[in-house]
């Protein structure tokens, strides 16, 4: 029985590229222009060595985008365990590397970036839970045993990226599982009750953190504590960004004394530099990029008739914007200050991959939009 | 059926998606706020004072503290350091600046040509240092000529102050620069000038007495001149650490071991004149700084004497005095050493840079013989009364064994061994008592072992066993290695500091304590715990001490002289550094003098004061220094002497 307009599962390789939505590619090239721009400052007016590269891998990432984009849908929905199982696997090599001796390891070398498996786990999370709940029906979501498994398949990545340890990408891997399981409908007063359960974990889970990992949640919660220390980044990152004003002091001009002292402008603090430099219009005009690419996912979703797609474009917008939430809450001393860079436009080519992978992954959902699939995608209902 | 479940879960997702939407949209919303507030509001803050007035975080270096000695002198201390340092965005042209900056002080073109690559370099808010440790002369005269000197800033810091120079060097050790590999994210590191301890106490009590940062709200204006302070935190200051040392005894035990056996000359006699007009260089490590260099009987410029001396108090385990030569400048480091100069330092032969007190490792020698003695009365295999003849030589499995003394002893009891250092009767106790048991009781007085007392670089030593010789070498001990042993030669390794610890356990009476070298209110005296030595063996022992210098037949008894106020005990040694080929043997061309440097023996001395009671213990190591009982028991006497005299231990 169909119950949509069914599309043939072979389109042309032609009527897809031109089903590809450019706008929101040349909305994420905007984001990289001004990337480029602030590496380039950062650098003291100079593309070495961060804004050359970071160009280089922008057209890596379009490649990225247009062919991800063209690929059928299927292939993601069949080779989601698949994906998460590899992406597991490096997690856990990257902990052994670690453990034999190497030091602590975070990335595996692959000559022009350096690959992060918790940054692709991020993506493989979403589609394997995308996938898992595209087969479940109304009623078995409804039934608390069903959620076992996808619970397990966030938290195992969760606990990987913690050991290693990594507290930011641990809580965006855990709060983008958290949106597909919304998304699909799991009932609100589970999600109420395990807060509830979180909450009274809080303690539990403090014994496991790192000692910087303490300090920096303390610091967050009261900065003036250690104004030398841990705090000492924030105030800076406060100051520069007051100092900006509404107009910014002007490209390359904005560099105060101050922010000698503020660390990693080219990767986490790269929104503090570009609200200073160009003031608060300049840093209105990036909220409203990374606003338009959210409701671009958003407003995509409705327009697509299966699940597994509306799941993962939903899920890898929460991804960027989880990214973009968490960096520049935490340079604006909303969030506490846990190591994530901004999409697109901080330096750094784990990162921009996967974002850019994921901006690939939603136009594919978006060109196999009227794709259906059944329960097991070989099955045409 | 299947259609209507479709529908619903779509209408659901869209619901759902709907909700998610909205809490983005209000979390973004949040974000513009935050930054509104932030960039706008926060910012009338900044704007109520003057367009061309701003402020600036300034971050303060805290004091760090000082190193005192037992007495409360320092022996590191800060002292004002006048810096010029240029604002590059403060001025239109850096290098017409520095012309005029030239004309009014000295600036090197070397350092200019620094200036201003370092100016390019850096962003243009960052000042450069010009010039450090401007007399107040120059300060005043630059300070009046500032409004023809755009960003040019004068600024007072703290530089690191050694009053004793190299006397104490390897206790203080030094600060420098911090290197890229030492930071560690703290702000402070990152000023520019800020320094670290490097090696001493200064390394090991870094953190200690550095003490914490302040941080400080300044208005300045245009210029960069400083409008007013805001009041803020206060820096806290490093604490001190205060030291066992007598600085006196310290500085006195430098000079007397760098003297060695020769005659210490001004450096402006005209024996000095002569040798550098002859074309002679002076020696590397000759140390004109103390105004004096070392000459011998012949009239030649010497190199001052490479070794270490450790004085200790047997009683508490204060250590008065750690000495290690040659030493060098620590104040070189805060004013910025030349390339050469440090280039020096490094390839001396004598290694400057070397604690060799803690650090050094040598065979004891002979001074490790009364070890070997009590071994075996403790074992039971020998009593103060067993006799052995020596014959000069004794044939053991396929070796021969000589005893320093070709002609032979004749027959001796174990005070008589000691008294004349003879090898032959070490080698019989050795045979008896075995390697085991001579390696439990060094390890008893402290061979091998580190203390932690607060100097960094620490060596163990090297007690040899078998196991360990089959683990390094994969072969298996030969009998007469444990011979060799027995007379400190070999394997055996030890440190001047474990020398020390050793006659320390000896004379009061076995207790085992452990050097101690910073001063503190609640110190324990004397530790209650005891070797479980039988006092008796201890006595036999310390009468061959007392014979060793007071003996008709002792090794060191023409160090005796009869302005002498006092009587000491000890034991010399001489460690070959070359093996004795069979022909020097039979030619006996031994002489030390007539080999090159770094082929003479180590010459040893082990030491303690009064011989009734004794109470100060002093170990010396010369290098190369020939035999123990010539060079080093002098030294050793005279540092004695010294100690007696300043008596630091009274109350």
């Amino acid at each position: 029985m169909k119950i949509a307009h069914s599309e043939t599962t072979k389109l042309p390789l032609m009527y897809k590229l031109r089903r590809i939505n450019y706008s929101l590619i040349i909305l994420v090239t905007a984001c990289c222009g001004i990337g480029f721009a602030m590496l380039y400052s950062a650098a003291g007016g100079n593309i070495e060595p961060w804004a050359q590269r970071h160009l280089v891998r922008y057209f890596v990432g379009l490649l990225v985008i247009i062919i991800l984009g063209v690929i059928n849908i299927r292939f993601f929905f069949k080779g989601a365990y698949i994906f998460y199982a590899i992406s597991i696997m490096l997690l856990l090599y990257v902990e052994l590397a670690g453990e034999i001796g190497m030091g602590a390891q975070r990335w595996i070398d692959l000559g022009l970036i350096r690959l992060q498996p918790s940054e692709l786990m991020k993506i493989s999370v979403v589609i394997v839970l995308a996938r898992y709940f595209h087969i479940r029906s109304y009623h078995e979501i409804g039934n608390p045993l069903h959620l076992a498994i996808p619970v397990f398949l966030v938290l195992l990545p969760v606990v990987l990226v913690i050991k290693q340890p990594d507290l930011g990408t641990a809580v965006m891997i855990a709060l983008s599982g958290l949106v597909i399981f919304f998304i699909a409908g799991v009932r609100i007063w589970k999600f109420l009750l395990s807060f509830l359960g979180g909450i009274a974990l809080v303690p539990i889970i403090w014994q496991f953190l790192l000692e910087y990992q303490k300090k920096r949640i303390l610091t967050f919660l009261s900065p003036e504590t250690d104004p030398l220390g841990a705090g000492y980044h924030l105030i800076q990152s406060k100051i520069a960004l007051g100092s900006g004003g509404l107009y910014g002091k002007g490209f390359i001009q904005g560099s105060q004394s101050h922010l000698n002292f503020l660390p990693e402008i080219q990767t986490d603090f790269v929104f503090t530099m570009l609200a200073e430099e160009f003031g608060l219009l300049g840093g209105l005009v990036v909220l409203l990029l990374f606003f338009l690419i959210t409701c671009y996912g958003f407003i995509l979703s409705f327009f697509m008739v299966n699940k597994f797609a509306r799941l993962l474009t939903i899920g890898l917008t929460t991804t960027l914007f989880l990214y973009v939430f968490i960096n520049i809450g935490m340079v604006m001393g909303l969030l506490p200050i846990v190591g994530v860079p901004l999409p697109f436009i901080s330096y750094g080519g784990s990162a921009l991959l996967t974002s850019m992978s994921a901006i690939g992954l939603i136009i594919s959902c978006h060109v196999h939009r009227d794709v259906i699939m059944g329960r097991f995608s070989d099955e045409e209902t | 059926m299947k259609q209507r479940e479709h529908k619903k879960i779509q209408k659901l997702i869209s619901r759902r998606t709907a909700i998610l939407g909205g809490v983005k949209f209000s979390l973004f919303a949040a974000l513009a706020g935050r930054l509104y507030f932030l960039q706008i509001e926060e910012a009338e803050k900044y704007r109520t004072l003057s367009e061309n007035n701003q402020f600036n975080f300034e971050l303060l270096p805290p004091i760090r503290g000082r190193i005192l000695d037992r007495n409360s002198i320092p022996l590191a201390t800060n002292k004002d350091n006048f810096r010029l340092e240029i604002v590059s965005e403060q001025t239109k042209d850096v290098a017409e600046t520095l012309r005029m900056l030239q004309e009014i002080i000295k600036v090197s073109p070397d350092s200019v040509e620094r200036i201003l690559s370092e100016t390019k370099k850096k962003r243009s808010f960052v000042p450069v240092l010009v010039s450090e440790n401007l007399s107040r002369e120059d300060v005043a005269k630059v300070a009046i000529q500032t409004p023809y000197l755009p960003g040019i800033k004068i600024d007072i810091g703290q530089t690191r102050h050694y009053p004793f120079r190299e006397l104490a060097v390897h206790l203080t050790g030094y600060v420098a620069t911090i290197s890229q590999s030492e930071k560690t994210g703290d702000p402070v590191l990152e000023l520019p000038g800020f320094k670290i301890g490097k090696s001493g106490i200064e390394k090991s009590f870094d953190s200690k007495m550095r003490g914490r940062a302040a941080q400080r709200q300044v208005e300045v204006n245009a210029l960069g001149r400083i409008i007013r302070k805001l009041p803020g935190e206060e820096i806290q200051m490093g604490r001190d650490v205060k030291l066992t040392i007598d600085i006196g005894l310290q500085s006195f035990s430098t000079k007397r071991l760098a003297q060695g056996n020769s005659v210490y000359i001004p450096v402006d006699d005209p024996r000095v004149q002569r040798a550098l007009d002859e074309g002679r260089n002076l020696p590397l490590g000759t140390d004109p700084v103390n105004g004096s260099v070392n000459i011998d009987d012949r009239g030649n410029v010497l190199a001052p004497e490479s070794g270490a001396a450790v004085v200790m108090d047997a009683f508490n385990g204060d250590v008065l005095a750690l000495v290690s030569t040659p030493g060098f400048d620590p104040n070189s480091f805060s004013s910025g050493l030349n390339a050469a100069d440090w280039e020096n330092l490094l390839s001396n032969p004598r290694s400057p840079m070397t604690n060799k007190a803690v650090s050094g490792q040598y065979s004891p020698g002979s001074t490790f013989k009364m070890i070997v003695c009590l071994a075996a009365l403790e074992a039971g295999v020998a009593h103060q009364e067993t006799k052995v003849q020596c014959p000069g030589m004794i044939e053991f499995g396929d070796g021969r064994f000589h005893c320093w003394k070709k002609d032979g002893h004749g027959w001796l009891n174990m005070v008589d061994a000691i008294e004349q250092s003879c090898d032959i009767y070490l080698y019989e106790l050795a045979k008896r008592v075995g390697i085991k048991r001579i390696g439990e009781m060094a390890a008893r007085f402290g061979f091998g072992e580190t203390f932690n007392f607060g100097l960094p670089g620490e060596s163990r030593g090297l007690i040899p066993t078998p196991a360990w010789k089959r683990k390094t070498f994969g072969q298996a001990w030969h009998a007469g290695e444990t011979l060799i042993t027995s007379i400190g030669q070999g394997f055996i390794l030890c440190t001047p500091l474990q020398l020390a610890v050793m006659t320390c356990r000896l004379v009061n009476g076995g207790r085992p304590l452990s050097p101690k070298l910073l001063q503190n209110e609640n110190a324990k005296t004397l530790e209650p715990k005891s070797l479980q030595l039988n006092p008796q063996h201890l006595r036999t022992v310390l009468k061959g001490m007392d014979k060793v210098v007071n003996g008709s037949r002792g090794t060191a008894r023409k160090v005796v002289n009869q302005n002498m106020k006092f009587q000491f005990g000890g034991k010399s040694g001489s460690v070959q550094v070359k093996r004795i080929s069979l022909d020097e043997r039979e030619s006996g061309k031994l002489k030390n003098k007539d080999r090159p440097w770094h082929e003479r023996d180590h010459a040893m001395f082990v030491a303690f004061a009064p011989l009734k009671a004794p109470r100060y213990v002093a170990s010396v190591v010369v290098e190369h220094g020939g035999g123990g009982s010539t060079m080093a028991a002098p030294i050793a006497r005279d540092i004695l002497a010294e100690t007696l005299r300043l008596n630091p231990s009274k109350l």
